[in-house]
């Protein structure tokens, strides 16, 4: 699980060119792990056992923490690192080096974080502990020690079964995540969380600069109502020549 | 390290993906200025009749592994005959498109092999030798320069932002064909569900008319299917619309949906927010349809037409049939 800033946040690149201030923005659990732990939930529901969240990022990352076990989690590893993520590599590398010491059958990510929109993370770690991994699902059954699950492709799904312990990123469609209720925030004080410091390896991805997108050149309205649909027509065959 | 590119070749069937065709053009490019060669390792089911055709948008060498068990993307398959190929080859650059397949391979094959993997970029550019990507982050709020310090760089290309160009049309690649044997999987890939008619997804489409809480129930986006069939494209929604379950999600453009960048973005009933800008703002195009002269689309769409989508939209599909007739 990850911590990302809100989508709906404005940002800002830092005074140094190369990082994103976040400093003002709310912070929230990456949509897609909410997609992902939701689905986890369910299946402890349905079939027992337990959830566990892991999680790399700064001190801050207990507020998500705490939001994840009012949710349906039911203890945290927290990896406490201050240094930015910005090599889907060396956050693969920790978050393996964690989990090959935790028992499992079914490990869940989200596709991709909403910030660096990377989508590396899950299969990197899938691959470096040596299991299967089935990315960008929207159903996932699981019955007799096996998984089918869906995965979302160009124009259609991909039927995918694998046996356990397996890895699958979530895709949106995948669950509805729930609320958590007032009580639950509160029993959620009592989970276990246990903290570590990581230290990541060097990135072999180095960002040179951030810039803005250009802005797009002001557009002009055509008309109002049907009347204006022939001129919009000729406008985009004479002018923008894109029919 | 022979310095070559290589491009990973996707397929649809028996034919190469546009993105594909793309990014074999855009591998040419850095190919020449590096002075190397183009490697494209093509993986799939029945492409031996078509493995030539990559060598007219550049690759000078196809390498191609065919087999029924390839014909969909199968993770420890396909990340065999890639490792193989690329440890062979040992290129100094290796693309893919940003497909399901390119963006869940490509990060397998670095984990292997030491190396990152630039994601989704836009641009490409080389500096001294070394490769340095474009790509959005933030879903496209920001743009990042990146440089992969070990080799090979690998990048996958957004789809449909690369031109595919025939670049030497009579070059005839020479073909190598591999043997594959298949490892063992604790994955069954079972098979492919076509979603509905769509032949097309939103991010390969270069004509996009999208919906959105304006269309006012999904009974009627039919208008807007009618448009799109008239110009050959698909249609797209806004999230609201499949929050509301009028569409499905994979319909969906924005930042929770798909990142797209067609010729032409047709958005009616769409206020635009900022959540659906970003996925598709990178349109060529963009034509905004909305009865609200006050909705956010207006400051960014190339043209608007003020008004009632279902008046203007049915307008619109029978002035493009007029055009289309013309033409």
């Amino acid at each position: 699980m990850r911590r990302v800033p809100d989508t709906a946040a404005r940002i800002r690149i830092a005074s140094d060119e190369k990082s994103i201030d976040t400093s003002d923005a709310e912070f929230v659990i990456n949509p897609y792990e909410e997609y992902a732990l939701e689905q986890a939930v369910q299946l402890k529901e349905k079939h027992g056992g337990e959830v566990t969240v892991v999680t790399l990022g700064p001190e801050k990352t207990t507020q998500v923490i705490m939001k994840a076990l009012a949710l349906g989690a039911d203890k945290a590893v927290h990896l406490k690192s201050d240094k930015g993520p910005e090599d889907p590599g060396s956050i693969a590398r920790a978050l393996a080096d964690e989990l090959k010491g935790l028992e499992f059958d079914v490990l869940l990510f989200g596709k991709k974080g909403v910030d660096d929109d990377n989508q590396q993370v899950g299969q990197m770690v899938a691959e470096l502990l040596g299991i299967p991994c089935v990315t960008q699902i929207v159903k996932l059954d699981v019955s007799g020690g096996k998984a089918v699950a869906q995965r979302e492709v160009e124009g259609g799904s991909i039927t995918v079964e694998t046996i356990f312990p397996a890895a699958f990123t979530a895709e949106k469609d995948l669950t509805v995540p729930r609320y958590a209720s007032l009580r639950e925030l509160v029993a959620a004080r009592k989970k276990p969380i246990v903290v570590k410091d990581v230290q990541l390896l060097m990135s072999s991805i180095e960002i040179v600069s951030i810039q803005n997108p250009p802005p797009r050149p002001p557009g002009k309205i055509v008309g109002k109502g049907v009347d204006a649909v022939p001129t919009l027509v000729r406008l985009l065959h004479e002018e923008a020549k894109v029919i | 390290m022979t310095g070559d590119v290589l491009v990973l070749a996707e397929s649809s069937g028996p034919t190469f993906r546009k993105a594909t065709l793309e990014a074999v053009t855009e591998g040419r490019r850095l190919a020449d200025l590096l002075n190397v060669s183009e490697y494209a390792l093509a993986i799939g089911n029945g492409l031996k009749n078509r493995a030539a055709e990559l060598g007219k948008y550049g690759a000078d060498r196809v390498i191609l592994a065919d087999d029924p068990s390839l014909a969909l993307f199968h993770p420890d398959y396909y990340r065999q005959i890639a490792l193989e190929t690329i440890k062979r080859v040992d290129p100094s650059i290796v693309l893919a498109a940003a497909t399901s397949t390119g963006k869940d391979l490509a990060p397998r094959l670095a984990i292997h092999l030491d190396t990152a993997v630039a994601s989704e970029c836009t641009h490409l550019e080389l500096e001294n030798g070394k490769l340095i990507a474009t790509r959005p982050a933030y879903a496209g709020k920001v743009l990042l320069r990146v440089k992969v310090n070990s080799s090979p760089s690998i990048a996958t290309l957004r789809p449909n932002v690369f031109t595919a160009k025939e670049v030497v049309p009579g070059r005839k690649p020479t073909i190598e064909q591999i043997e594959f044997n298949r490892p063992d999987s604790r994955m069954i890939v079972k098979e492919f569900v076509a979603q509905g008619a769509k032949k097309l997804d939103l991010t390969e489409a270069s004509v996009i008319v999208s919906g959105g809480r304006g269309m006012g129930g999904p009974q009627n986006y039919k208008i807007l299917e009618e448009l799109a069939e008239v110009m050959g494209g698909v249609v797209g929604a806004s999230r609201a619309s499949v929050d509301a379950g009028w569409r499905p999600h994979s319909d969906q453009v924005g930042q929770t949906g798909r990142t797209v960048s067609p010729t032409l973005y047709i958005a009616a009933g769409i206020s635009g927010a900022i959540q659906h800008r970003v996925g598709m703002i990178n349109s060529k195009v963009i034509v905004a349809i909305n009865k609200d002269p006050e909705a956010p689309i207006f400051g960014f769409a190339d043209y608007g037409i003020v008004g009632d989508v279902f008046e203007v939209v049915p307008a619109l599909t029978r002035e493009m049939k007029a055009f289309y007739g013309k033409a």
